[in-house]
């Protein structure tokens, strides 16, 4: 297995990410009861839920910062547990706390991280180049992060989860302290490489505005999934003629 | 995985760690006016009241300034494995730790490699001290500046792991002086570092069993014996020893599975 090889689809029908009966808990609070849905690749799916609804304790244990201990996660087919190294190759992660090196240049970011996934030079070089031209930061690829703007350095963070050429990218609650315009654009750009790249999509936000038609929904709260399928189906389920109205019956309260 | 992954991901780490201490001039430089510090005044003022006597791997009196730059180099050692695992705890909460703890390398392995990276900067650190310390007097012989190296090697890992295991099984670790008074401290002042144990003994039989007990002192001795070209054997294998337990504690610590990580609390959001 090699992870710097472009992802093969996955033609057999297998979800990119399948978590069946996830559970944790931090001492005796319990963050996530009984979670269980699938993604599939070139699938945008928005993990809905206010603050500490269980979305970063889901994304550490999807990214095996946490161990999960009941109920199974999935990357592509491997299993987090059994199989961590395969599955973790699959993913590229955007964290909610921008997770950059404020003081080295862009490219020496990227280039550390290649290094993480094994990459080589060669195929290092090839891929900075494609993934800041895509961003359109290629001019940018000599100056210190710090530089960067905010909404600059989140699209960094997005070009270098995708070095790996991941099948799968998580993204948890990354327009956070970004302004409407900047944060428009990323979700277009992230959407955009959904349906280009055939890529899978798990995002996590508290902002239904970023729903779009189309998109697979996941509510998320207090640590369960209260409903699960397209934004119709979610619609329906909560027997609300919008999204936002089926949030606010779902979990009773309304947007933060 | 193939070895070729591997290497890579070991050398964009070390890459990572240089570049970034080399940002930091600050760092550097206080690393190395501490021991300057000690060699310059402390041991001039001490030169007098201590006399070392003739003990291996001496061969004839030595000042005291050359008796204790052995343990000055194990000091910078030290501090660099406190300040690294230090910098993990603030990885872990600026949450650059968890870039590199997602990527597919075995985590024992990414842990070796950024021990190894923290090593190679104190090596850096220790060659700049060794060359202002021969301005100073402290003659060396050539061998040693050679044979050190391992020794440097070994004892650095020793120290880094000690600091990862800290940083692993302690939440917050509020601030360095913390770690100062609770670890740098009492490791290197019960040590070898600045007085013989045969004198220790004269004063303190508890003391010496702690001081012989301390890894640091073996360490030091490890260190000492190698700036002349010889290996001390027991704290070779002293030292080797805890550099097991201490990595190993460290990487139960950082396993997902077992470690500390799972039970602490959880995300803030």
């Amino acid at each position: 297995m090699t992870p710097a090889k472009a992802p093969t689809p996955l033609a057999d029908g297998t979800p990119a990410l399948t978590i069946e009966g996830v559970e944790h808990s931090f001492g005796s609070t319990r963050a996530l009861e009984d979670v269980a849905f699938a993604i599939h690749p070139g699938e945008f799916a928005v993990l809905l839920g206010l603050n500490g609804a269980g979305k970063t304790t889901l994304f550490s244990l999807i990214t095996r910062l946490y161990h999960s201990r009941s109920g199974s996660i999935r990357i592509g087919g491997f299993d987090i547990r059994k199989r961590p190294s395969q599955a973790l190759a699959q993913i590229g992660v955007v964290f909610q706390q921008p997770a950059i090196d404020l003081d080295l240049s862009v490219s020496q970011n990227l280039r550390y991280h290649a290094s993480l996934h094994g990459m080589s030079r060669r195929v290092t070089e090839e891929r900075m180049e494609a993934e800041l031209n895509r961003l359109e930061m290629l001019d940018r690829a000599d100056d210190k992060v710090r530089q960067l703007s905010g909404g600059g350095r989140r699209r960094i963070e997005i070009a270098r989860a995708l070095m790996h050429r991941p099948q799968m990218l998580l993204l948890d609650e990354p327009t956070v302290g970004l302004d409407v315009n900047v944060r428009q654009a990323m979700i277009d750009h992230v959407r955009g490489l959904c349906q280009g790249e055939d890529i899978a999509v798990l995002w996590a936000t508290h902002l239904i505005d970023e729903i779009r038609d189309g998109d697979r929904v996941i509510v998320l709260h207090e640590g369960r999934v209260l409903a699960f399928g397209s934004v119709g189906e979610v619609t329906l389920s909560a027997e609300a003629t919008t999204i936002t109205e089926a949030f606010t019956n779902l979990t009773g309260k309304g947007e933060t | 995985m193939t070895a070729a992954h591997y290497l890579r991901c070991l050398r964009g780490i070390v890459v990572r760690e240089a570049l970034r201490f080399l940002h930091q001039r600050g760092r550097f430089i206080a690393a190395l006016v501490r021991p300057l510090v000690w060699l310059f005044i402390f041991a001039a003022g001490f030169r007098s009241i201590l006399g070392v006597s003739i003990i291996p791997p001496y061969e004839t009196y030595v000042l005291y300034e050359v008796y204790i730059t052995p343990g000055l180099i194990a000091m910078i050692q030290l501090f660099n494995g406190m300040q690294s695992s230090l910098s993990m705890v603030y990885d872990r909460e600026m949450g650059s730790m968890k870039t590199l703890l997602v990527s597919p390398l075995p985590r024992w392995y990414l842990l070796i490699c950024k021990l190894l990276a923290g090593v190679a900067v104190s090596i850096l650190q220790v060659y700049t001290f060794l060359i202002i310390a021969l301005f100073w007097d402290i003659d060396t012989p050539p061998v040693g500046y050679i044979s050190i190296l391992p020794a440097l090697v070994l004892s650095g890992l020793m120290l880094g792991a000690l600091g990862m295991f800290l940083s692993s099984a302690i939440k917050q670790l509020e601030n360095f002086a913390g770690v100062m008074n609770f670890v740098i401290f009492p490791m290197f002042f019960a040590s070898s570092a600045l007085y013989p144990l045969w004198r220790i003994k004269e004063s303190s039989l508890i003391l010496h069993k702690i001081c012989a007990f301390n890894p640091f002192t073996h360490a030091v001795e490890l260190i000492r014996f190698a700036l002349y070209g010889q290996i001390n054997t027991f704290s070779f294998m002293y030292v080797l020893a805890f550099l097991t337990l201490f990595l190993g504690i460290a990487i139960y610590g950082y396993d997902p599975s077992r470690g500390f990580t799972a039970r602490k609390g959880g995300p803030a959001g």
